[in-house]
């Protein structure tokens, strides 16, 4: 079933009786090639691209609950490549590719946006920061550009362009970053991977891993134990627990991360916009609600929920970087378990196990990642060597002292 | 959420800093033969369980005392909190 506006009316005369589930719901089999476990944005990408690019037919995905219920269904669906290091902008602007082209490759709409995100800089050493960053950007592929006041003035006038302590001076804007609707990319992924014959195994927990011999042939699960030629996990806030059960000890702690969203407004933020002065990050959904977000719970957490302090944060970075949200009522908040890596880079490497692979260490960073994240780790079990934009991911970079750490702030995952 | 804090009673989270786990008082020899493998190993494995976890929080607002609290990163239940010194490592 292809989507387009010609099924559409041909539907709408029909009575709309013609429209199928967007996946099966296969019983298990008890073998298959590869075995993906997560069921989320990575999970099912991972399986599409196994599919669609790298001829792997038989492909189970295993999920603990329902399609898409972690991550993928709580983020901010912010996406962009505006990174520094080597290791990873060149990853980040290749899903950046992947986004501009997602939804003819798939064939559904997933209402990827590129309505520009805009990193504000407050003083004269964070502009030349944000300078060299754009060249970075610039580097790789990507676009940056560096707005001074008069340009943000004339995009956003209702900032606080003159907060005594931290003025806004400008900003590196990307024109290509933006949104994209975050059931739509995991149904759309789902989709695509389903239609090439990919089981989606939903209610189906991983309680074990077959290893003999430092080698991985499968798994235990809620439904039975099923054989795989190479296990790959991409369980996010999960993976702690989720590898321990393989034996492992990872360079991965978890925690929550809140996100908000206010009342439907009228139109007011056309981007997305960052404050460079705490941590704060808001867009507005095309139903009108202002959805931000900000620093994560500071302590180990498995909690999909949050606490007041940082709640108080968040609204405080709102309140200094645009005084008129303070009129907005908030509406829901949520959280997430995002796995926080050691130096706040992820991981896409095999693991000391043969024929077990790791994806994960996303921090909060995991949605815009989603494409590339996917289609790295889809290329590494069909072909056991690392996609190129992913080579430096390496899960023993702590060991050999080759870390990716975008913030500079050391082995302290909570501050990255 | 509130620590039951041994000298001062129940405080605020807010006023403490988190650093992580409790095993990170556990310091390797560094002049052991196997030290670099056993501080790759303090530095960046952790165990990260879903449950019980004792943890170090620094009173940074308060009398900038070291406590290892035990809590339940599920449910965030606090199960108690001792001084660093005289907690059982």
């Amino acid at each position: 079933m292809t989507y387009s506006g010609f099924r559409i009316l041909a539907e709408a005369l029909r009575g709309h009786r013609g429209w199928r589930p967007l996946w099966r719901d296969p019983d298990p089999q008890p073998e298959y090639d590869i075995i993906i476990v997560g069921g989320g944005g990575h999970g099912l990408s991972t399986a599409y691209y196994l599919a669609n690019v790298f001829g792997q037919a038989r492909v189970a995905v295993l999920e603990k609950g329902w399609l898409g219920s972690g991550n993928i269904g709580r983020n901010t669906t912010i996406i962009r490549s505006n990174y520094l290091l080597p290791g990873n902008q060149p990853f980040y602007e290749f899903s950046m590719k992947l986004w501009e082209g997602l939804e003819q490759d798939f064939n559904l709409n997933a209402m990827v946006s590129q309505r520009g995100v805009l990193n504000l800089y407050h003083s004269d050493g964070q502009r030349d920061a944000y300078r060299r960053r754009g060249n970075a950007m610039i580097l790789s592929g990507a676009d940056a550009e560096l707005l001074d006041q008069g340009q943000v003035r004339e995009m956003y006038p209702f900032l606080n362009f003159d907060n005594a302590r931290f003025p806004i001076k400008g900003g590196l804007l990307q024109r290509r970053g933006g949104t994209a609707r975050h059931d739509g990319v995991a149904w759309g992924y789902a989709r695509g991977a389903d239609r090439k014959g990919v089981d989606i195994i939903q209610n189906c927990e991983v309680t074990g891993f077959l290893i003999e011999n430092g080698v991985c042939h499968g798994v235990e699960t809620t439904r039975g134990t099923i054989k795989a030629g190479k296990v790959g996990v991409a369980v996010a806030g999960s993976t702690g627990r989720v590898m321990a059960r393989a034996g492992m000890r990872l360079p991965i702690e978890s925690f929550a991360l809140q996100a908000f969203v206010t009342e439907g407004l009228k139109p007011c933020i056309d981007g997305v916009i960052t404050f460079g002065a705490g941590h704060f990050y808001v867009s507005q959904s095309d139903k009108g609600g202002l959805v931000f977000g900000g620093d994560i719970d500071s302590y180990n957490s498995y909690a999909q929920r949050g606490n007041l302090p940082v709640v108080e944060d968040v609204a405080e970075g709102g309140m200094a970087l645009m005084p008129m949200i303070g009129r907005a009522r908030l509406l829901r908040s949520w959280g997430g378990i995002m796995d926080m890596s050691m130096d706040g880079t992820p991981i896409i490497d095999k693991t000391p196990v043969d024929g077990l692979y790791l994806n994960a260490g996303w921090c909060y960073g995991g949605f815009k990642a989603t494409p590339a994240s996917g289609y790295c780790f889809a290329h590494l079990l069909a072909r056991d060597t690392p996609h190129p934009t992913a080579e430096a991911m390496r899960l023993d970079r702590f060991e050999t002292g080759h870390v990716i750490d975008e913030k500079g702030v050391g082995a302290q995952p909570n501050l990255h | 959420m509130l620590i039951p804090h041994p000298i001062l009673g129940p405080r605020d989270a807010q006023e403490f800093t988190y650093l992580g786990d409790a095993r990170l008082l556990e310091r390797p020899d560094g002049l052991a033969e196997d030290a670099p493998a056993a501080f790759h190993d303090y530095v960046y494995l952790r165990d990260n369980p879903a449950g019980v976890h004792r943890e170090l929080w620094y009173h940074e607002h308060g009398d900038r005392s070291w406590l290892v609290v035990t809590r339940d990163t599920v449910t965030h239940e606090i199960l108690g909190a001792d001084l660093v010194k005289g907690a059982a490592s």
